[in-house]
């Protein structure tokens, strides 16, 4: 309830300074939304967001799989740790513009380039994460599944997946926030489409109401993501937790 | 440093442990064991018994092949089919008790045929419960009941009494006695409860402190489980005349 009243008043203050200002820079809701609805039917709008949404789920399916992989290598055996760390270190602080220049102009300016300089950008972040759930898995809990013979996809469904969930569920989280911003900055710098690419070629244009309308549907389907799949999942997995308190 | 191998089902329990030294947090090596050898014929319950931190969970857990940093010789009976009780419940607090043990039985058990074990140690009501939700002593008793699901030749346990309360052991020990007598299984057990060992065991391994080494044994007469309180007090009586440093409390917590 709270939600939808803030979010209503913020929709009313963008409404009264559009109208006060009359200006092209601050289109009203109304225009936006009539842009919106325009873009949607020409199939314009469902196409963009199309080729982001792809991109997005590229780069954290690739981001993912190898940075638990890595992580949970990292924080379970101290010689992987001590040997990758540097590396890890240094791709922490390479900054997101850098790691997307190299990768286009070393991949190239195609689609490889694109999610590969999106992956790298989370990949560290989910290495990190990962790291610190496999430090943090009970050894007791380890013993037992080695005395009672548990096959080691057993081990890794029963004993090691539910310890690490919470770490995974924080990382997807924060991750489909992260990536699907630097998928923006990606499209913008060497991209001929996707939400990234519609932004940039506004944004020569000043054309505000694209723009906004653009951005504002993007953000609704990433919320939508996260409230309709990210959050049941970590319901789920976090059922016994509740029942048990 | 050690060889480890199992037998035939019908193979004694054999462990020697020359020597199992723990590096402490100052880095520091400490010798908690030192020329160790317990030997328990096959199908019969030994029971270790010695003051809190002798190294009796040590000993279970090189005995079940969890601790390969020791000097010495282990030889386990059965084909490895090992059914251990930690000190802790150790449940998956993810899973339903039924889960936790079905998770643990072998290809050829089926659930619906340990109904007579759930019911035994009272478990029935508590499948669908989640172990957060359960009790220390009904913890236990999945524990137990996880334990002997597996069908194990083998089975070690590590104070399953302990911090129960009076009745609910009481109730566990003679479960524990049927459930030993309804399968053939080489058990040690690990208490420091000599009442306990006595009701529970044919023979007694008593520990000295650190480092540890057997300083007595004691095969009781058969049958086990079906000893009365006076045979138990006598026995106790020839365990505290017998067994150096038991009566002065030396063995005792
Ligand atoms: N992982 C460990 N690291 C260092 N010392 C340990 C470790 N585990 C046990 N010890 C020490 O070894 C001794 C024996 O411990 P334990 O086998 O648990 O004794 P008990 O089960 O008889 O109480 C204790 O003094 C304990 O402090
Ligand atoms: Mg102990």
């Amino acid at each position: 309830m709270a939600k939808v009243l803030s979010l209503a008043a913020l929709l009313g203050l963008w409404t009264l300074v559009a109208w006060l200002t009359q200006s092209p820079l601050l289109p009203s809701p109304m225009r936006v939304g009539e842009a919106i609805l325009v873009d949607m039917q020409s199939g314009e709008l469902p196409f963009q967001m199309a080729c982001t949404l792809a991109r997005v789920v590229a780069a954290f399916v690739i981001a993912f799989t190898l940075g638990v992989a890595a992580g949970y290598a990292m924080g379970r055996w101290r010689s992987v740790d001590r040997y990758a760390d540097p590396w890890l270190v240094v791709l922490l602080n390479l900054p997101a513009l850098v790691i997307i220049i190299f990768a286009y102009i070393w991949i190239g300016l195609n689609e490889t380039a694109a999610i590969v300089a999106v992956a790298l950008n989370k990949l560290p972040n989910v290495i990190v994460v990962t790291r610190e759930g496999a430090r943090s898995l009970d050894p007791n809990l380890d013993e037992m599944a080695r005395a009672f013979r548990f096959s080691w996809q057993s081990k890794l469904r029963n004993v090691i997946m539910p310890q690490l969930a919470p770490y995974l569920a924080a990382v997807s989280r924060s991750g489909l926030a992260i990536i699907w911003k630097i998928v923006l900055v990606v499209e913008l710098l060497g991209r001929p489409n996707g939400v990234g690419f519609v932004l940039g070629s506004s944004f020569s244009l000043f054309d505000m109401t694209r723009i906004l309308s653009y951005a504002i549907s993007f953000v609704a389907l990433m919320l939508a993501i996260e409230t309709f799949v990210v959050q049941p999942l970590e319901r789920r997995t976090n059922r016994w937790r509740r029942r048990a308190a | 440093m050690n060889d480890a191998r199992t037998d035939g089902a019908a193979g004694p329990l054999e462990i020697r442990i020359d020597s199992k030294t723990y590096v402490s947090a100052e880095g520091q090596a400490v010798e908690v064991i030192r020329d160790l050898t317990l030997r328990l014929d096959a199908f019969s319950v030994g029971a270790l018994i010695g003051p809190s931190g002798c190294g009796k969970t040590t000993i279970l857990h090189i005995a079940a092949g969890l601790d390969p940093n020791f000097i010495g010789h282990l030889r386990i009976p059965g084909q490895g089919r090992l059914g251990v009780v930690f000190q802790e419940p150790r449940l998956l607090p993810w899973r339903t008790v039924a889960d936790n043990i079905r998770l643990v039985l072998p290809p050829e058990q089926s659930f619906d045929q340990l109904d007579d074990l759930i019911d035994t140690l009272g478990l029935g009501a508590h499948l669908t419960h989640y172990p957060g939700e359960l009790s220390l002593g009904l913890a236990r008793r999945v524990a137990i009941a996880r334990a002997f699901a597996v069908q194990p030749d083998f089975l070690l346990l590590d104070e399953p009494f302990v911090s129960l309360d009076v009745a609910v052991a009481a109730r566990l020990r003679d479960e524990l006695t049927m459930l030993t007598q309804r399968r053939q299984v080489t058990t040690l057990l690990v208490t420091h409860d000599l009442e306990d060992a006595i009701q529970l065991a044919d023979r007694l391994f008593f520990l000295s402190m650190r480092p540890a080494n057997i300083i007595a044994e004691m095969a009781l007469p058969p049958p086990r489980g079906a000893r009365d309180k006076a045979t138990i007090d006598e026995i106790a009586e020839q365990v505290k005349s017998q067994v150096p440093g038991y009566a002065s409390g030396a063995a005792r917590t």
